[in-house]
């Protein structure tokens, strides 16, 4: 296949760089070149450009969303509401970091309102759930109080829309 | 039964056959959609439907909503620079498509000549035929970049001629034009006394600098019926919803055979476009975003093809040129569709300079574009092999 480029005079319009991580953040298996195309950046540069954003733990990794659910898995989430009393200097953040640590945690955030962290826990069971939380959490000396809601269905995880896509209902041809 | 004759001699479109074919070919891919793939953003149809919910389901004023066209007249002034009145210079539409007819109807009389810069959309030169005038194809070439130059205008022009239509960014070559390219259209226009009507509806699909509308020229505000809706810019193509611009005297004529045809536009239409203009504009933006991506790699995959295809910067089309492959658009386009399921729109159908060109939308998914112009390769291989002399026999 020969490379013709358009006429010298229009080059399209190249993207920013700010273009490539919108577009990983959709779909991390795109390659270099591929972004290179969509973008109109040079490839060398996307690809020096994602080593970099790497490097500096701006990409902090690669994951994928998947629809458990769907694949049989019948694992169990929960959300997690943690009332705590702050520490002298430290604040929040040494009990956040030291709950973060447990595998079990998926996610930990501090929130406004009236709880402090909003935790979101995996486990095989819901016995393993709220084990978790009886021993691990609610025990801890800052902690004050622990609300937990069982997850029953998710709609949308991580931007994505867990239940059936609309159907493009277009004619197939139109002037 | 007896149908008029102007009606019977309207040409039939040229694209009809290619919907019989599609639907008796199996697992078609469609570059032919001249609409967006996008759904409406879901905010517009959520306030769509809350606005049904509470009986929002009546007729509107003939103009359109009073606050619908408070917000066309700011965000016209924000794409364009022109501030026209929401009083008496906007006219909401059922659609650009509305706005064009009442347009052509409302400046034409039986005999006038009326040019149209073409390639153009389908719909020009017939609404001119209905309304008793005279469509006069002005033709626009690739080598510039069919943009349309003063000399293609004045070799056309008349006593007789009285206005002038041209959309760009375009349909569907997606050519658009600069200010620059547009003060020689505004010079003829001033000195000829010709009414521009500029169908805009692309406006937000410009990928290369920002916009340039006619109207916003020197001399041309009263001059020009811009035309604009909501149908590309906020994939609302079903919703039938534009608006006209121009001096108060145009769009009240206008508005005149508006209130005794369509009345007014639809009022859950109006109020999803008012959505829309306050709350829908990064929707947009990133719609555009997307659009520019996929115009990238389809213009690329031509090229690399060997179907030379000039650098739309506009609207989302590819006009790539299949003169190379010495089959015609029509042609090509129809084996394209039998043998390889790949839907395409011949050129020819927008008008004589369209001739050897296909229009290919890229308004569909990176994975379908990507299909395609694989199909495509396999469709030009097939050409070659057809097309290679005959090794001959020797007696």
């Amino acid at each position: 296949m020969s490379m013709v480029t358009t006429k010298g005079k229009g080059k399209p319009t190249d993207g920013s760089m700010r273009e490539v991580l919108e577009l990983i953040e959709k779909d991390s298996k795109l390659t270099a070149a591929e972004i290179a195309e969509q973008t109109g950046l040079k490839e060398k540069d996307v690809e020096r450009f994602i080593k970099e954003m790497e490097a500096r733990g701006i990409i902090k990794r690669y994951k994928t969303v998947i629809d458990w659910e769907k694949y049989g898995d019948d694992s169990v989430y929960a959300i997690i509401e943690v009332q705590l009393n702050p520490e002298r200097n430290v604040g929040y953040d040494a009990v956040a970091e030291r709950i973060s640590k447990f595998p079990e945690v998926v996610t930990c955030m501090l929130v406004s309102g009236d709880h402090d962290l909003h935790l979101v826990i995996k486990g095989k069971t819901m016995k393993d759930v709220a084990f978790f939380v009886a021993e691990k959490i609610a025990p801890l000396s800052q902690v004050t109080h622990t609300a937990t809601h069982f997850m029953l269905r998710s709609y949308k995880t991580e931007g994505e829309i867990m239940f059936e896509k609309e159907e493009d209902t277009r004619l197939v041809v139109h002037p | 039964m007896k149908i008029a004759k102007k009606v019977i001699d309207l040409p039939p479109s040229g694209i009809r056959k290619f919907f019989d074919i599609a639907s008796a070919v199996k697992d078609v891919i469609s570059l032919g959609v001249g609409e967006p793939d996008f759904i409406t953003p879901w905010r517009i149809r959520e306030a769509s439907i809350y606005s049904v919910e509470k009986g929002k389901t009546t007729y509107t004023s003939n103009w359109g909503l009073v606050e619908l066209r408070e917000l066309i007249s700011t965000y016209t002034y924000e794409g364009t620079g022109i501030d026209y009145s929401p009083k008496d210079q906007i006219l909401v539409t059922t659609g650009v498509s509305e706005g064009i007819d009442l347009a052509i109807r409302a400046i034409t009389d039986p005999g006038d000549e009326i040019l149209v810069v073409d390639p153009s959309y389908v719909s020009y030169k017939p609404c001119v035929i209905m309304a008793g005038g005279v469509p006069v194809p002005v033709n626009t070439s690739e080598e510039n970049d069919f943009k349309v130059r003063k000399e293609d205008i004045l070799k056309m022009i008349t006593p007789r001629t009285t206005a002038i239509i041209m959309n760009y960014p375009n349909n569907p070559t997606g050519s658009i034009m600069t200010r620059k390219d547009l003060e020689e259209v505004a010079d003829v226009a001033v000195e000829h006394d010709l009414m521009v009507l500029s169908d805009e509806v692309y406006e937000k699909l410009t990928y290369d600098g920002k916009h340039a509308s006619i109207a916003s020229l020197n001399g041309m505000l009263d001059n020009t019926i811009l035309l604009n809706g909501f149908s590309k810019a906020f994939a609302m193509t079903g919703w039938r919803l534009g608006y006209a611009c121009g001096n108060p005297e145009v769009i009240e004529s206008m508005m005149k055979i508006h209130q005794y045809t369509m009345l007014c536009a639809p009022i859950t239409s109006q109020l999803g476009a008012i959505e829309a203009l306050k709350n829908g504009q990064q929707d947009m933006l990133d719609m555009v975003k997307e659009y520019n991506r996929r115009r990238r790699v389809i213009v690329r995959g031509f090229n690399a093809l060997g179907l030379h295809c000039f650098e739309p910067k506009g609207a989302f089309y590819a006009f790539p040129s299949v003169k190379s492959t010495g089959l015609s658009s029509e042609e090509f386009a129809e084996r394209l569709l039998y043998e390889h399921g790949v839907v395409v729109v011949p050129g020819n159908v927008f008008g004589e300079t369209g001739v050897g060109h296909l229009r290919c939308s890229y308004a569909a998914s990176m994975e379908n574009i990507k299909e395609a112009l694989g199909r495509m390769e396999s469709f030009l291989d097939k050409l070659k092999q057809e097309q290679a002399p005959k090794i001959k026999s020797r007696h």
